[in-house]
């Protein structure tokens, strides 16, 4: 069968694209306008992203979630990945099939339940909402997707190369460290960056499970646009669009260095 | 590994991420079950009976005998929330609808590109999807409003002699639902369309059918796990939408992740909140189950 796109899917491709990246490109392009004014094009400026370093609040918020997210998405990515070693490596286990589905379901979950019982939990045992809580919660969140990444890249994987460090009489820990570890770090790595971009973005989960002097960057930008489009606002959207862009960009090369690296043999 | 070899560092490998989920994702839920059983109460918290294991079993009986269904009952007598549920699976189910028609061609058009192209498209269709939910919601608040870039597109054209109002619509939660879910909806579809064996299709031709036919006899029954497993991916998390409604949608009838947010927020009602999250994950049980089983099972195959 030919290689060749036709008409209808060429067009399709195109307007799927232009569909999913006009509204972002609209985004970046107002928040360079000189004017206030939606409707008038007061020609291009960078006035709006020069205001955003004297908003102490914003600049404040943003800070806690990068730190947020940077631990959240360590702390995810080391479970999320124990996880995943367990359901590839570990056979029928007892109580596998819940384990399994208490990871898959948080994948689909409503953000709305998945906040509102955290918060339930903080509650009833009493522990002060704020920084930590907001941290724990993106962690359970954020495991769940690590898992199936690094699920993925464990499956098509070359048991062979952990069955003869193991026949060479290396301890399972061992073999995990210096065979396997290596193997699925560059897909470790882009999950590390995915669970971080999820953290940065959260509104939901994070409106429920943080406490006052833990605003996060989202929480802040929801507040200002329910009031309308404003453009400061355009300014760190587009920043944030950026920052998160080159995050996945690089993940995405490291995955396909790691599958290039670590493909089985097949002959 | 063998499980002669199993030790307590592979009890660990296993223990520490189930106990966490226990912990933050089991656990609460039974939390949120067992307040929506409860009374809202001016106290802190907010509800009525709270668990008082330092009175013994008496506490035990007294906090049984506290539980009733009250709240249920009165979902169930205001129209309020029969309504927020039945238009919150209105709107999901008719985007999920929309996604496939919009969806499917992409996802075909990705597998008939050239080979060395397919992995740019996909990094472009996946990129949106981890590009800020909130920011492209917003951005969306930017071309929709008054006199946003659409209204003076469709004035310049002459489409319209006066600009539409889009914000505050049901057309912009659609527009919002669709523009946010196309990932989930593109990459399982483009997943199994691309396994698809051609040879199948060459047959077809070989035995004289058109090419329409052998895509309605043979590649679209073949896509059908792509199709269920993107529509569950985009169904279920629409029904408990909040943002894309809260921001774009009308105040007329708020969708159930908004009755949520207002119960829990604005009207302090811890009990009532719980018990239409309860409900809510009744009414989505069905579809997170087959959404679990199918994803297991393609994990299990792998890729």
């Amino acid at each position: 069968m030919m290689r060749r796109l036709s008409a209808f899917n060429l067009a399709a491709l195109c307007a799927g694209l232009a569909f999913l990246y006009l509204p972002i490109v609209i985004l970046i392009v107002y928040s360079f306008n000189a004017s206030r004014l939606v409707a008038v094009w007061g020609g291009w400026s960078t006035h709006w992203y020069a205001e955003l370093i004297n908003d102490t609040p914003l600049l404040a918020a943003a800070f806690v979630s990068l730190r947020v997210a940077a631990i959240a998405a360590s702390a995810a990515t080391v479970l999320g990945t124990l996880a995943a070693v367990a359901l590839t490596r570990f056979g029928r286990f007892r109580g596998r099939l819940s384990f399994a589905s208490m990871i898959y379901a948080p994948l689909v979950m409503p953000e709305v339940i998945t906040g509102l019982s955290m918060l339930l939990l903080f509650v009833a045992v009493s522990i002060d909402r704020g920084f930590w809580t907001l941290v724990v919660a993106h962690t359970t969140m954020a495991m769940c997707f690590v898992t199936v990444i690094v699920q993925s890249r464990l499956v098509d994987f070359d048991v062979s190369l952990e069955e003869a460090a193991m026949d060479l009489g290396a301890p399972p820990a061992r073999t995990f460290l210096s065979v396997t570890l290596p193997l699925i770090l560059p897909a470790v790595a882009a999950s590390w960056m995915l669970a971080f971009a999820l953290s940065l973005d959260d509104l939901v989960i994070a409106s429920f499970t943080t406490g006052p002097g833990a605003t996060t960057l989202p929480i802040r930008i929801y507040s200002e646009v329910r009031l309308g489009v404003s453009p400061e606002m355009n300014a760190v959207c587009s920043l944030m669009v950026g920052v998160v862009g080159v995050a996945v960009i690089a993940a995405s090369l490291l995955t396909k260095l790691g599958a290039a690296r670590g493909a089985p043999a097949r002959v | 590994m063998k499980s002669t070899q199993r030790s307590w560092l592979a009890k660990l490998v296993v223990g520490v991420p189930y106990a966490w989920l226990i912990a933050f994702f089991f656990v609460p839920f039974l939390i949120v079950v067992k307040i929506s059983l409860s009374q809202t109460a001016i106290a802190q918290p907010p509800y009525t009976p709270v668990l008082d294991l330092s009175a013994g079993w008496g506490g035990i009986v007294g906090f049984f005998a506290g539980l009733s269904f009250d709240n249920y009952v009165f979902l169930g007598s205001d129209p309020l929330y029969v309504l927020s549920y039945g238009k919150s699976v209105e709107i999901a189910a008719l985007s999920t609808a929309m996604l496939l028609v919009i969806g499917y061609p992409i996802a075909y058009a990705m597998t008939r590109a050239p080979r060395r192209l397919q992995p740019v498209l996909l990094l472009l269709v996946i990129l949106p999807f981890w590009t800020a939910f909130l920011i492209r919601i917003y951005a969306w608040i930017n071309i929709l409003q008054h006199d946003g870039p659409l209204n003076q597109l469709l004035l310049a054209l002459h489409l319209v002699g006066e600009p539409p109002v889009w914000l505050s619509t049901n057309t912009a939660v659609y527009i919002g639902i669709v523009y946010s879910y196309l990932p989930f909806m593109v990459l399982p579809l483009y997943a199994t369309l691309e396994k698809l064996d051609e040879s199948l299709l060459e047959a077809a031709a070989d035995l004289g059918c058109p090419r329409w036919r052998a895509f309605w006899l043979v590649t679209l029954p073949l896509s059908a796990p792509g199709v269920v497993a993107g529509a569950l991916l985009c169904f279920i998390p629409a029904v408990g939408e909040f943002v894309i409604p809260d921001l774009l949608g009308g105040s007329r009838t708020a969708m159930i992740g908004q009755t949520i947010w207002t119960e829990f927020f604005a009207n302090k009602d811890w009990p009532t909140a719980s018990a239409v999250a309860v409900v809510l994950v009744c009414l989505l049980v069905t579809p997170i189950v087959v959404f679990q089983h199918q994803t297991m099972r393609s994990a299990e195959q792998g890729r």
